[in-house]
Parts: C-alpha cells; structure tokens; sequence
C-alpha cells in the first residue's frame, strides 16, 4: 500500500534522514519506533507532504507521491494525526471534526463517520460543544486521532499518540487504535513508547540516526535483545 | 550606562597598550577627515563636495540606525524622527546663539564661535535625540518586530506634527534677547526652519563619520555587542542566558538616537533647511533601505549602501522619477535573493577570510 | 450639540471606512501572521482607479446634462475591486510567497519594499487615458489644432486631483416646510411668498423652484432651481421680501411653484448613508463566510497552523492567496467610497494616503490584529478618536492616534479584543 525507498530529507545542512526504506501492507500496523531525534517524524512528514524528500521515490497505491502538496495526498485517502496533536484550539471539538471531513463533499457519509468516531471515543462525544483549547492532553488526543478518521482514510500515520499522556490514557488509546485497525484502517504508527508500540504493530521498525536500523515482525523485534535494551529499559 | 570612556577601554583589543591604543583611532579619525576636507577639493567642484557632505550625512545615519535595526534586530522605522530632532535642536542653537551673541548670524567674523556654537548644538541636539530615543526604547520591551516598527513609524509622525506647530522663526535679535527660551522653539511650522549657516564642511561631517563608524564597530565587537547580535538571534535564547534585555534594548535606542541626532544636526548646518517632512517616513525609509541593502549588522556595508545610494541619483538624474521605483524593487529583490544584504552582518574585510563566522557568543554579559 | 452630532455621524461613516481597511491587515495577518505593510497602498491604488475610471467614461459618454449614469458607478466600483484584487494577489504569490518560511524581518522588509514599489510606480505620470477637449488657435494664419489636457494618467503621476461627481449627496432627512406659488413683486434678488412664513434662529433654508421658461422658438421648458434664503428669524406675512442666492427678480419668479425647505440641524447625507450601508453590508458578510462557510473554517484552521491545516486537505497556498485577495477587496471597496466622501485624490505616496493606511493599521492593532471583529471595534474607536480630538484641538488629531496605538501596546498588547499569545520557548 505504501513504499517507502531510500527517502531523504535534509533542514538546512542537515541531514535529517539517509535513504530510508519502508513498507505498509493494506491491513496492517506498522510501527516506526526509536528515541528522539531519530528521525520518525521527518519520515512521517516527508510521506505526508509536509517536507519534500532530498532523494528517494514514495510510493502510495502504486501511485508516486513525493511530488504532491500535502492536502493532494489527503485526497489520495491517507490521514495525519500530527506531533503534538495540533487540534485547533479555538474552534470547537465539533469544528475540529468537520475540519477532518473537509475534503469531502458526502453529507451522509460524513455523517456516518462521524457517528462511528463518536463511538470509538465517547469521550468526545461528551465535549463536541466545548472549545477544542480547553480540552486535557487526552482528549485532545482523541480529538485529533477522530479528526484524522473524518477523511475516511485508508492509510493512516499517527504520530506518538502518547506523548505526554497518563499511561491508563494511552492504553485506552491504545486500545481504540487496533479497534480502527480491526474496522480496515492501514496504519503507520510512529512511537517513542516502544513497549506500547510493539504490542498491537504487526511489523515494526527501527529507526536510529536517521536510517532504518532493524526490521521486522513487531512481536520478535520486542524479544530481540538490541531492542529490549535500547527501547524496552530491559538489561 | 557606562560612560563612552569606560566602554573604549572595555572593549579596547589590546588592553596591554591601552594608553597608546586608545587614541589610535580617533587620531586615525581626525586624518581621515583632515584628508578628505583637503584633498577633495582638488579633485571636485562645489557641487560634488555637497555630495560628498549628504553621502557623510547619510553615513552617519545608516551607521546609527544599523545599531538598533541591525546588531539588536529591533526594526525601528522613526529614525528621520531622531534625525529631526538632532537638526532643529543642532540649528536653533547655532541660530538663536548667534542671534544672541552676535546680533547677527551668518556674519564671516563670527566663523570661529559659530563652529563652537555648531559643535555645542550639535551635543544638545544629539543628547536630546538619545532622550527621545530612551522613551522609544521602553516600549521596545514590550513590543516585536511589526509591532514595534508601526510604533516608531508613529514616532516619527509625531514628531513632524509637532514640529508642525511650532510657532514662527524669531528673526529679530532684541526679541529673542528678551526671551530666549520661547524664542528658541520658534522652529517656524510647517515653512522649515531657515537661515541656520553651514558651518558643517567637509572636516567635521566626515571626522564625526569616522567616531561613528569606529564606535559602532567596536560596539559591535564588544561584550555590549554580543548581547545585541544575541537579542537579535533569539530573544528568549538571549534572556536565558543572561542577557539583561531593558537594558541592552533601551541602550541600542539611544545609542542610535544620538548619532541619527548628530547627523541631523550636521545635515541642517549644509545650508539645507530642517522642515518637518524631515522626521517623516519617507525620510525614514530612505535610511532603513541603507542599512537592508549594506547588510543587517554590518558597519561596512551600511557605509557603502549609503554611499551608493547617494551616489546613485546623482548618476541617474534622467531616471530620476524612476529612481524610487528602483530602490524598491532593489529591496524586494534583495530580500528574495540575497536576504541578508550585501555583506550580512559580517564586514567588507570579513569576505576575503572566507567564511569564517563572526564570533557571535551565546549572549555574554560582562 | 449639533456639532457633536455631526461629528457622530462623520465617525460611523468614516469608522466604517477604517474598519474595512483594517479588516484587510486582519485578514492577512490572520493566515500569515505579518503586516502586510503594501495595503495601504492597495487602498490608495483602488481610490486611483477608480478616478480614472470614472474620468475615462465620463469623458467618452460626454453626456452635455452632467447627469452621470447609474451603471458608471457599478463600473468604477468593479475596475477597482478587480484591479486591487489582481494587484493583492500578485504581491502575495511573487514577493510574499517565496519568503514564506524566511525570518520575519525580512518579510518586513519585502512588504516595505512592495509598499514603496506601489507608491512610486504610482506616481509615475503615464500617457494620458483620457484628455480634455482638443484646443484650436490660429497662428500664422494656420488653425493649430493641440490635443487637451491630460484628465486622467495611467500611471496616475504627481498631480492632486478630483473624484468626480458620481453620486449626488442628497440630504436625507431635510424637511419641507411648506410649498406653493410665488406672488410677484419688483426688487431685485427677492421672492414674495403667498402664505405667511416663519424662519427661526440659527437654521438654513432652501427654496426649490419649479418654474416654465419660454424658449426663442415659442416652445417652453421646465427649470428647476435650487435658492437659497438669506432669512431674519421671524415670521413673515405674505408680500414680504426676502433676499436669495443666486439673485432672482421676482419678477421671474412670476407665477412659479415654489417648496420651502429648512436643512436639519443634522444633515444626513446620501453618501453617509451609502458608505455605512455597503461597509455593514461587507463585514457581515465576512463575518458570515469566515464563521459560516467551508472556506472560512479553513481560514481559522490555518491562522492557527499552517501544517495542519494541509493535513486535513486544506489548500493552503490557495486559501492564502484568497485571503489576500480578500482583503484587497475590502480595501478597494472602502477606496471606492472614501473619494465620495473626500472627493481630492493626492498623488499615491502623499502622507495623507499613507497616515490614512497607518490609521486604518492602528485600528487593527487596537481592536486586536487577527480579530475581525476588533478591526471594526478598532475602526470605529479610531475614527472616534480623531475627529472628536480633532474636535477639542485640530493640529493634534494624527498624534491622538498614535497616542492611543501606543497606550493600547503597552496596557493591552494583544489589542481590546485580541486573545493573549503565548510565545514558546
């Protein structure tokens, strides 16, 4: 669904990411662990559009993508959830899920979705009314992963969902995120929480300094002694 | 603040000979203009030496407002206010003085005593402009960038304004004998302020380009300096590192406001007439445009920017209603190719080193 | 107190002007977060073209009446819109575009240079677009045939000029007092009622005439005349002289209808009214796109975040672009109405169009720039401020201005309706 061949990205002089290499089949979960600086995001940036790539091709539905604008790439079908969550503050939790749809023109469908995330986080159900800048980093998050599903994606790149949150808060996000995996979202999840990570990806990997380090099945790589080590705090 | 004094000797580079190296610059100083007073009367006439005394005037200005706009990055746009200031207050002096003193003014017997009258209006004006310049200099902590910018473009307005209303020119020497004081602010309104002598040629303006350039250049490369060019990188980064900004800011403006005070008052003793348009934006601009284009920071290429775009008119003259337009697609395309202008914030004699940084420290405090 | 009343009615009108200029510099700071210092100079190019326009179809329709049609207005409000737009969006995509990720003093400085760019180009005198009437003289014996002068230059060049006349400023709430004929009488310059007729204190008085006109041919015509009345307060029986301007004998007078007007303490012109309605009619209007429509939550999404704002598949660079074009409109507009009311055109980089713009920035500033509602709160408040200042002491009305942009930076930085911001360390 989504491949990724030697991308590259540089701020400045900076090389941010050398020849990154990854894939996403339709179905999955998809991590991309690491510690900070590693380059997660950047990667997660380039695919979305949001940074041009210095070199390498990004493949989207056999489609090249590394030449779009970023709101081309939403059309395409793949949703972003930010760093940081970047709900808008001053606009309702109401306004920040319509803003999700805003590509669509399919009142009725909208509608649906919007049913359907309202289910997946009845916590937002509760706050639609009430200025999305009021909101507890949890919630906020929520509103941003609901916001995310609003485009009906088929692709969607979250990323780490659990900064800065309580840890009871990210197992029930967590949680939810494998239930929209179950309902057929692909998924690309970039996390700093490896533990969490690893246990609901299929595949994972891991990026160090700006290149994919290790690869593979999600549940091996968390037994991997390199990787309990370095992500997992397990001497 | 520390006294002038205090501040050379700080910053002095080469403390071990701090008695000779200390008037070696302003020796320096004192022949260059001493050179250019007599050697370029060789080579030019009349009107070239107006020139050349507008191109000193121009520098002096550009130099000030880089200290403010460039070292510190605060984009003050009010700096013909300053200027302004510095012309009526430098003329009144020499003109009301003479009034005074002599009974007459402009009269070649008096030459002597009117270079010294030129010279005390001049400090007056200059230390009046830095006052004005502490009072800009206060919101500057509270405001940035844009906002900032607007309220020193106002600055400037109100100072025209005001001038505006000052009451009529007191020609009559009894008159202004009797009261001095209220005689002294009859700045003439909108009409301008006539008759001030020029004793400004071509020695003083260019020694006091000289002291401008080397204050600035060792303000730049001092510790006050570092501070600056630090606020201007980042200002929080600055504040964290111990930078005090009241104090740095306010100190930029009134270093800036005294010597665009002094350019003021020497242009308004080239026999051209102080008006009110004088503290207005256009003014203003044509000085911001100075220091963009010679580079933010760089007391070189603010002195070469100035010299050509005084220069550049004067070769241009049937382009002349083109001349503005020019300027400013000089400035668009400039901030689109070149954003730090010519030479950035390093100086002409930087280039040839390649491109070794200037020492820029991470905001250090004495 | 009518005074004051005056100077109410001439703070909505001209606040209504601010506010819309204001909402441009809101607008675009909103998306961007930068003075679009070029605006003001937008407004002035919008007055601009308008006056050309209008002189140029004016000067070919040369309609001898001097009645100007209706849809002259209609074409001289579009060619401005249009024009500013054009003009907004080209500053946005060539000067302001590329620096989009550049330090904000350079966007600063690009908007500076872009401003002066605007004023000098301006002041370029151009070829004539339209010309006076060709002058004939005879020299030498030889009819010499010179082409008239230049009314209006593309550039617009350095010479004031003025607005014309597109819609007549009818008083709106002036009363007619009482109507009837003319009695006759002999002395020059006055007019002899037929009923008794009472004059007070302090007011103006208008006299229209309706009266026929034999023409040589033996046909007549119907003239209207407006007179005005230099009446003693008092009342005064009929077959009383009263003295008018221009003079008429009453003789001529002789059998004419006539309708006795008194101007209202307060006038109320037609302009005022038009001004006031189009500008209401303009920020509710935004108001209603901004809050209402898809394009304008996209605009609130990407005054908060430009990178999000693409996520959600918001074309940012064409939200950008409309937002300046937006804003150019507003100005345009309130270009296309300010000559009306001031009908003198300086050249484009005169200190009144300038201090005008900066004006209309304070009022941005003051009512909280970004906040579309603070730019009409802030609009209103500096026109206020002016002209009742201007009111108390007149040589200081530009410095009240800026007496208050200051003391609202450093009480209230982010404005009266501004929210606080936060700067990340």
């Amino acid at each position: 669904m989504l491949e990724v061949r030697d991308l590259s990205v540089s701020y400045g002089a900076i090389r941010a990411l050398h020849g990154v290499s990854l894939r996403v089949e339709r179905g999955e979960i998809v991590t991309l662990i690491g510690s900070n600086g590693a380059g997660k995001t950047t990667t997660l940036r380039a695919i979305s559009g949001l940074v041009k790539a210095q070199a390498g091709t990004i493949a989207y539905e056999g489609q090249s993508i590394a030449k779009l604008a970023a709101h081309e790439i939403v059309k395409l079908g793949m949703s972003h959830a930010p760093e940081g969550r970047g709900i808008f503050p001053l606009m309702t939790v109401e306004e920040n899920l319509e803003l999700g749809a805003y590509i669509r023109h399919d009142h009725s469908e909208i509608a649906k979705d919007r049913e359907m995330a309202l289910t997946l986080f009845p916590r937002v159900r509760e706050r639609l009314k009430q200025v999305a800048g009021t909101l507890s980093g949890g919630e906020q998050q929520m509103v941003a992963i609901a916001r995310a599903l609003m485009a009906r994606p088929k692709l969607l790149l979250l990323d780490e969902p659990s900064l800065g949150l309580a840890p009871q808060i990210v197992q029930t996000i967590f949680k939810i995120i494998r239930d929209i995996n179950q309902r057929g979202t692909t998924i690309l999840l970039v996390e700093q929480n490896a533990h969490m990570a690893l246990q609901i990806a299929h595949r994972a990997y891991v990026l160090e300094t700006g290149a994919i380090a290790m690869e593979g099945d999600a549940k091996e790589l968390a037994k991997s002694d390199e990787v309990r080590k370095a992500y997992l705090g397990v001497a | 603040m520390k006294t002038l004094a205090q501040h050379i000797s700080e910053i002095s580079p080469a403390r071990a000979f701090r008695p000779v190296a200390v008037f070696v610059p302003w020796v320096v100083c004192v022949l260059l203009a001493l050179a250019v007073h007599f050697v370029s009367p060789l080579l030019v006439n009349e009107y070239w030496e107006s020139v050349l005394q507008r191109m000193g005037v121009f520098i002096v200005a550009a130099v000030s407002l880089n200290i403010v706009n460039g070292f510190t990055g605060q984009f003050s746009m009010g700096h013909a206010g300053f200027m302004a200031i510095g012309g009526y207050i430098g003329a009144g002096v020499t003109y009301y003085g003479s009034l005074i003193l002599h009974g007459s003014v402009g009269d070649p017997n008096f030459a002597v005593q009117g270079t010294l009258l030129m010279l005390a209006g001049l400090v007056a004006g200059a230390c009046t402009a830095a006052g004005a310049g502490y009072l800009v200099g206060l919101p500057s902590l509270r405001l940035r960038g844009d906002y900032l910018a607007i309220v020193t473009l106002g600055f400037g307005e109100i100072i025209r304004v005001l001038l505006e209303l000052t009451p009529k020119q007191v020609s009559d020497a009894a008159a202004v004998k009797a009261s001095p004081i209220v005689s002294f602010f009859g700045f003439n309104g909108a009409t301008g302020f006539a008759g001030t002598p020029a004793y400004a040629n071509l020695f003083w303006i260019w020694l006091f380009v000289a002291i401008t350039c080397v204050i600035a250049y060792r303000m730049k490369t001092s510790s006050s300096g570092r501070a600056f060019l630090s606020i201007r990188e980042d200002e929080i980064a600055a504040r964290a590192m111990g930078v005090d900004l009241t104090k740095y800011k306010v100190r930029a403006f009134v270093l800036a406001a005294f010597f665009g005070g002094v350019a003021g008052a020497l242009y308004s003793h080239t026999g051209v007439n102080p008006s009110p348009t004088d503290a207005g934006f256009q003014r203003s601009f044509d000085i911001i445009i100075m220091v963009v284009l010679g580079g933010l920071g760089s007391v070189s290429g603010s002195v070469l920017a100035a010299m050509i775009l005084v220069l550049m008119p004067e070769l241009l003259r049937d382009l002349q209603q083109y001349r503005l337009v020019l300027y400013a697609l000089l400035l668009i395309v400039m901030m689109l190719v070149r954003p730090k202008g010519l030479f950035g914030v390093k100086e002409i004699w930087d280039l040839s080193r390649g491109d070794r940084k200037q020492p820029v420290g991470k905001g250090g405090t004495p | 107190m009518d005074e004051f009343f005056q100077i109410l009615i001439a703070t909505v009108a001209v606040g209504s002007l601010y506010a819309l200029i204001a909402l441009g510099y809101t607008l675009v700071y909103g998306v961007l977060k930068f003075i679009n210092f070029a605006h003001s100079d937008v407004f002035v190019l919008g007055a601009w073209t308008s006056f050309t326009v209008s002189v140029v179809v004016l000067n070919k329709i040369a309609d001898p009446s001097g009645v100007t049609p209706w849809w002259v207005v209609v074409v001289a409000f579009l060619s401005a819109v249009t024009v500013c737009g054009v003009v907004g969006y080209c500053i946005e995509r060539f000067a302001y575009r590329p620096l989009r990720k550049a330090p904000r003093l350079n966007v600063l400085i690009t908007a500076i240079g872009v401003s002066l760019l605007l004023q000098n180009v301006g002041q370029i005198t151009g070829p004539a677009v339209a010309r006076g009437p060709e002058k004939t003289s005879i020299k030498d014996g030889q009819t010499v045939t010179q082409a008239g002068d230049p009314l209006a230059t593309v550039p617009f060049g350095a010479s004031p000029k003025s607005m014309p006349k597109l819609i007549e400023n009818v008083v709106l709430n002036e009363s007619v007092m009482q109507s009837g004929n003319l009695a006759g009488g002999a002395m020059r310059g006055t007019v002899v009622f037929d009923k008794p007729v009472t004059f007070s204190e302090g007011r103006q008085y208008r006299l229209d005439v309706t009266r026929t006109v034999a023409n040589a041919d033996g046909t007549t015509r119907v003239v209207v005349e407006k007179l005005n009345l230099d009446a003693e307060p008092g009342t005064f029986e009929p077959g009383t002289e009263i003295r008018t301007t221009p003079r008429r004998t009453a003789a001529e007078l002789q059998g004419s209808t006539y309708e006795l007007i008194r101007s209202p303490r307060v006038p109320i012109g037609l302009i005022e009214v038009i001004i006031v309605v189009v500008s209401l009619s303009l920020m509710v209007g935004l108001q209603l796109l901004i809050f209402r429509t898809k394009l304008g939550s996209a605009m609130r999404a990407l005054s908060h975040n430009i990178e999000t704002a693409a996520l959600m598949g918001v074309n940012t660079n064409f939200v950008i672009s409309f937002t300046f074009v937006l804003g150019a409109v507003l100005a345009a507009s309130a270009a296309f109405l300010y000559p009306m009311k001031y009908p003198g055109l300086n050249q484009t980089a005169h200190g009144i169009w300038v201090l005008l713009g900066l004006k209309a920035f304070v009022a941005a500033v003051v009512g909280g720039i970004g906040n579309v509602r603070g730019a009409v709160l802030g609009g209103f408040l500096i026109a206020a401020i002016e002209l009742f200042g201007g009111w108390a002491y007149a040589p200081l009305k530009d410095v009240y201005v800026f007496a208050l942009l200051i003391a609202v930076l450093l009480y209230r930085p982010n404005g009266l309706l501004g929210r606080a911001v936060t700067e990340k360390v």
